[in-house]
């Protein structure tokens, strides 16, 4: 084992161009640190095999297995080198330089060049992407002023730009075979041409995805796997079945449920890891639509916050797997997420009961204060099960909840379109910086009817839009660590939106799985370092 | 179903009186005309209903994709406007209905492909399926049905039944689950998921063993209840029809107990168990979504439940339609089967 961890010490440095990639090479004596099929059940089955098009889950997983990004991040969401070796921003924020890495070429051949950042970012990632739109919005153009320089125009500083780099937020699509399409439509989206370490080898529509080593990746020694297996399984008990009977290698981003990653890690077999998944911190929250008449009420809000123990839901919705909500930030946005000065909701109903009197809503018949719904959105089964608790803890305080289950595109419609909802509970990214995932929810200008997970609260309070607007600018980050705890306070005295649980997502793999999680983005990398022991 | 009376040969088969001028169609041709009439007719109706069917559900295709995208407002229009969800109702059912009229079933969204190539690609999962199951459920269930009906009253009678009794009131899921945990996770020995053992790269009978090792457990759970039902089915069928005054005659006739019971009584006895093979390829074909969600298996109920909670019309439509057309063809095969089976059956 030390060996091993020395070798792939080294080759992370023959990687990075510390040390010559002939030292590193040294490593491919050893058979053993290399090979293997990798076969992962996943759900849903993608759309494309692209994440510049689709920020869906699959799409997420597939897309940095064939592309690159510009950059990596290792823990903690440091930059690293991958198609740019090097980059420096200028002082005022506006412009970002990158120098590209030599001698890249894409899966058919041609050569990659500064050409194909620019039409990436121009012409898909602005235009085509859900969050591009949003994250390089000030992005105004993309120079070449040669084949291996890429230099980024912006008209405002974005900090947020520096963390969605990499080959899942940010591939970089081959422009000779996009160019003058119709890029939504252009049959390379499931018929992937990128510069990333596997190449597909076939692709079976809802069923599974086949990819096989790339030998002319442009990083020497990867990837080690020879193959990549995804196939597409629809049910959670048959995929932890197939884990168990050794079917399966390794199950990443929470394909199973809690309860049975918690059973599975406890046997010999398999290791457990939470980490790998800082690039997309996710959370359940659930909003209260201002425009009801008791949900207008601060003090209602407040009461229905004790009334509800997020630590119960934590551990037996979630079996442990994340942290009770405390702030509109994600635990895991480790630069600026904090708890100093927020309000919090500890759980006594006692004082749920007071605010409730004192907002001027006392018990009537039945012992019924008022009636109120609650949509929980059917993706996972987390929300629909904490649904039912909090309707039990709510009549307990005299609040009378109805829930609504409906499917996935009637939640998005009622809650999002219709507004035709009180209390809606779900599941939601935090982004990878909270420009990207937590501005949605909170910003007067994200009230946005018709788009899905937006501010579906309808908050609207200027100070937070002025300390959000100067954050998404502010370029001395010990000036956006300060407007973020003061939001953070702001918006949590307000609570628009309560936060149930930060979850901690977790890859569970059988352990002759070696190197899977090695940075900040896990399995949501290219998983070219990964191994499997024979 | 027809009276099971004796055979007697009524004369209403395609050897009819000659009365008939010959610019008449004959009997047969008409009743096959008349079927394929009442199937476009059919088949026309289903896909109205269903069309609309889908259009009142709250949210669309687009609703769906807003939620896992993170798409703003005006991607949201644009996608909209792509697939032709701007339009009115009537609007997209005309446009539907002109697209199906030249046999295109469209754009899967959802699939980012042709309609029609995602179900030509799960219609050999699920064919293969139903036929494995629909075959050995009769075949096994028939032959218990049999010895039952020819032990009736005894203990072999009494064990038969039991064991129909508790297959009958297993659910298939339980039974799948079951099936899974002993001879996947515990014994090992047969895969679980999916119809093939994927980026293997297997070939000739390497590729035929594997395939045939991922539908063993499948087909099994599948077979279970429908085993029971041929089997009850089976056993009352025969006891009926033993019953009859041809079986009296045949045995009057001096034929071996064996050559009554398997051969003059049996082929009677089969009607009710052709009549309820052609009611499982129907509720298979598509509706056999738990099975193939539990085994992973990419076949037309999976594609259709998806395609549902995606709001993907074309795509549902799509095995609607197969699915219908499926259905229509097995009940024209049962009919002719029953003619072969019975000559009483009349083609008017």
């Amino acid at each position: 084992m030390t060996t091993m961890n020395r070798r792939s010490f080294l080759s992370t440095l023959a990687a990075a161009g510390i040390v010559p990639a002939v030292m590193a090479g040294s490593r491919q004596a050893l058979a053993q640190t290399s090979g293997g099929v990798l076969r992962t059940p996943a759900w849903p089955a993608p759309t494309y095999l692209n994440s510049a098009v689709s920020t869906g889950g699959p799409e997420s997983f597939l897309s940095p297995k064939f592309y690159d990004g510009l950059l990596g991040y290792d823990f903690g969401m440091v930059p690293k080198a991958s198609l740019a070796t090097e980059w420096s921003m200028s002082e005022d924020g506006l412009t970002v330089e990158f120098k590209l890495r030599e001698g890249v070429k894409w899966h058919d051949g041609e050569a990659f060049t500064s050409h194909d950042v620019a039409f990436t970012f121009m012409e898909v990632l602005k235009v085509h992407h859900g969050r591009g739109r949003t994250t390089f919005a000030a992005l105004e153009a993309v120079e070449t002023p040669d084949d291996l320089t890429a230099i980024f125009r912006l008209s405002r500083p974005t900090p947020a730009l520096m963390r969605a780099l990499d080959s899942r937020e940010s591939p970089i699509l081959p422009a000779h075979l996009y160019e003058g399409t119709d890029i939504m439509a252009n049959p390379v989206n499931t018929a992937p041409v990128g510069t990333g370490p596997f190449l597909l080898e076939n692709y079976e529509i809802g069923a599974n995805v086949v990819m096989v080593k790339n030998p002319d990746y442009w990083d020497e020694g990867f990837p080690r796997l020879d193959r990549l297996v995804v196939q597409y399984i629809a049910d959670p008990a048959t995929r932890v079945a197939m884990l168990e009977s050794g079917q399966a290698d390794a199950i990443f981003l929470n394909q199973i449920p809690a309860q049975e990653i918690r059973r599975l890690a406890e046997l010999p077999e398999f290791e457990m890891t939470t980490d790998g998944f800082e690039a997309m911190p996710s959370a359940q929250q659930m909003d209260f639509n201002l425009d009801n008449e008791y949900l207008a009420n601060k003090l209602v809000r407040h009461a229905i916050a004790h009334a509800i123990d997020v630590n119960w839901i934590t551990q037996n919705v979630w079996y442990g797997m994340g942290q009770p909500g405390r702030s509109p930030l994600h635990f895991d946005q480790r630069a600026y997420f904090t708890t100093e000065g927020v309000p919090s909701y500890p759980y006594d109903p006692a004082r749920a009961n007071e605010l409730l009197d004192e907002a001027g809503y006392p018990r009537g018949a039945g012992g019924m204060r008022f009636g109120l719904t609650l949509d929980p959105s059917p993706w996972g089964t987390e929300s629909i099960t904490a649904a039912s608790y909090i309707k039990e803890v709510l009549r307990q305080v005299g609040i009378d909840v109805t829930i609504r289950t409906q499917d996935f595109a009637v939640f998005v419609q009622t809650v999002y379109t219709d507004r035709n909802h009180d209390l809606a509970l779900y599941t939601a990214s935090m982004g990878v910086d909270p420009t990207i995932g937590v501005h949605r929810f909170y910003n007067s200008a994200s009230y946005l009817p018709g788009t899905g997970f937006s501010n579906g609260a309808h908050y609207v309070n200027p100070e937070v839009d002025a300390l959000l607007n100067a954050a998404s600018v502010e370029t001395d980050e010990a000036a956006r660590v300060q407007q973020y705890a003061d939001f953070q306070r702001l918006a949590y005295e307000d609570l628009p939106v309560l936060k149930v649980t930060d979850i901690s997502m977790a890859t569970i793999a059988n352990v002759r799985v070696k190197d899977h999680t090695i940075d900040a983005l896990g399995a949501l990398g290219s998983l070219k370092q990964c191994w499997i022991e024979a | 179903m027809s009276e099971p009376v004796p055979l007697t040969g009524t004369g209403t088969t395609g050897r009819g009186p000659a009365k008939a001028p010959s610019r008449r169609l004959s009997p047969a041709l008409r009743y096959v005309l008349r079927r394929l009439l009442q199937a476009v007719l059919v088949m026309m109706l289903v896909m109205v209903g269903s069309f609309l069917l889908v259009k009142l559900a709250p949210g669309d295709m687009v609703d769906a994709m807003a939620g896992t995208r993170d798409l703003t407002a005006d991607q949201i229009a644009s996608l909209r406007e792509r697939y032709g969800l701007d339009q009115s109702v009537f609007v997209q059912l005309i446009r539907y209905m002109a697209l199906l009229a030249t046999f295109d079933f469209g754009y899967s969204p959802i699939n980012a492909a042709p309609a029609m190539d995602v179900i030509l690609a799960r219609l050999p999962v699920t064919a293969i399926l139903v036929v494995c199951s629909v075959s050995l459920s009769m075949v096994i269930g028939t032959i218990f049905g049999v010895l039952a009906s020819r032990f009736a009253g005894k203990a072999v009678d009494l064990g038969i039944s039991l064991f129909m009794l508790l297959l009958y009131a297993t659910p298939s899921f339980i039974i799948a689950i079951l099936l899974i945990l002993i001879f996947a996770v515990k014994l090992h020995w047969l895969p679980i998921a999916g119809f093939e053992s994927v980026g293997m790269g297997y070939t000739g009978l390497t590729y035929l063993k594997d395939v045939a090792a991922h539908l063993i457990l499948p087909v099994t759970a599948l077979c279970t209840f429908y085993i029971a039902i041929y089997g009850r089915i089976g056993r009352a069928s025969m006891l009926e029809v033993l019953k009859l005054d041809f079986v009296r005659t045949a045995r009057g006739k001096g034929l071996t107990e064996g050559r009554v019971f398997y051969v003059h009584a049996l082929r009677n006895a089969l009607l009710p168990l052709v009549t309820m093979a052609g009611l499982q390829v129907s509720s298979l074909f598509g509706g056999a979504v738990l099975i193939e969600t539990i085994f992973g298996l990419p076949g037309m109920g999976r594609t259709a439940f998806d395609a549902v909670f995606q709001r993907d019309t074309n795509l549902l439509l799509g095995v609607v339609f197969i699915s219908s057309l499926a259905v229509v063809i097995v009940n024209f095969v049962i009919d002719m089967l029953y003619m072969v089976l019975d000559p009483r059956v009349n083609l008017k």
